[in-house]
């Protein structure tokens, strides 16, 4: 097996998914559940290089911070592996998951139903940068309380957001919101290949 | 543990790997996949225990992340040995698929198909 030049023969093409939310909601629980792997932790730095003033604000440090990431592992074939990724629940580190978004396939928005505004912020970022996104409402306990329309109002989320009941400690659920992403993006990429160019939460 | 003291007299060969463009840091995400090259080019030279290490985990071909968790190192520490290791010839690496405004609808079915078998 001689040269290839930078790209090797066996290497699989890897993508991504990020698992957001507000802190504790079970972003961990949820990349455990589907991961085929125990989720790994590490450590990654990130600088406030290259943001916007308005997205410093509130961020004391400016220069470096140190934030644990975990993530998982879903080999989809020989060739192509997903990684999911969640992202760190503590707010003052949103800033970071411009690093983390960069490149992903898509997102899922992970609500604690007790708490949904703490996943408020997830939210916004993912819309403000046309990010796709799922909201999955964690049941905690498995009670949902609410039905998905009350809670798309209440977040006020545009028609094509999916907003589904799940529990982050069971597998079958967390493969389904994934699916549920990815029939999203299958859908509104159907529609801008039938001309025009999908403005999620445009005008 | 241990090769510390070594490092010192070891890091030259890397450090006059001269003439090449030194890699950047961009080229590698956390889910860009890096694969020792084997057998090492004829030019090689004897790696720091710590990029022995690196090689050793990227026999098989192995994300940043997943090589960062492993080593029980900041993904920030990992590539900057990764950007040795590939100035000096020793990895090869493959970026992640590029995902773009308007997606790949092959490379979406195939997830989806692929979640769908879980
Ligand atoms: N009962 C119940 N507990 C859950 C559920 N999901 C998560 N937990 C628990 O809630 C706690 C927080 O869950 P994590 O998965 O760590 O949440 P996280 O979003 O990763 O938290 P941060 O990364 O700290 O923001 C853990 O003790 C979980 O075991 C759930 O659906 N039901
Ligand atoms: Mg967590």
């Amino acid at each position: 097996m001689a040269d290839s030049d930078t790209i090797t023969r066996s290497a699989p093409d890897t993508v991504k998914i990020l698992i957001a939310g507000g802190f504790g909601v079970g972003k961990t629980t949820m990349v455990g559940s589907v991961s085929e792997i125990a989720p790994l932790r590490t450590e990654e730095r990130l600088t406030s290089a290259g943001l916007g003033v308005d997205d410093l604000e509130g961020i004391e440090e400016k220069k470096a911070t140190t934030v644990a990431l975990d993530f998982g592992r879903i080999t989809i074939g020989e060739d192509l592996v997903l990684y999911l990724f969640g992202t760190p629940g503590q707010q003052r580190f949103w800033f970071m998951w411009n690093d983390l978004a960069l490149g992903a396939l898509g997102a899922v928005v992970l609500i604690d139903v007790r708490r949904p505004e703490t996943s408020f912020a997830a939210i916004d970022f993912f819309e403000r940068r046309d990010i796709p996104f799922v909201v999955a409402v964690n049941g905690f306990y498995g009670e949902h309380p609410y039905p998905p329309e009350e809670i798309r109002d209440a977040l006020a989320l545009p028609e094509h957001v999916q907003v589904l009941l799940c529990d982050a400690r069971e597998r079958g659920s967390c493969r389904d919101v994934l699916i549920a992403l990815l029939d999203q993006l299958i859908a509104s990429a159907v529609q801008s290949d039938g001309g025009g160019r999908l403005t999620p939460g445009g005008p | 543990m241990g090769g510390g003291d070594t490092a010192g007299r070891l890091v030259r060969p890397f450090a006059l790997t001269g003439g090449r463009t030194r890699p950047s840091r961009a080229d590698f995400t956390l889910i860009t996949t890096v694969t020792a090259v084997d057998p090492p080019p004829t030019w090689a030279t004897r790696p720091q225990p710590e990029h022995q290490r690196i090689l050793r985990r990227c026999a098989e071909p192995i994300a940043v992340a997943e090589l960062a968790a492993l080593l029980d190192l900041p993904v920030s520490v990992v590539v900057i040995m990764l950007c040795d290791l590939l100035e000096a010839g020793r990895i090869t690496l493959r970026p992640p698929h590029p995902v773009s405004r308007n997606q790949d609808m092959n490379l979406l079915q195939k997830v989806r198909d692929g979640l769908g078998r879980l």
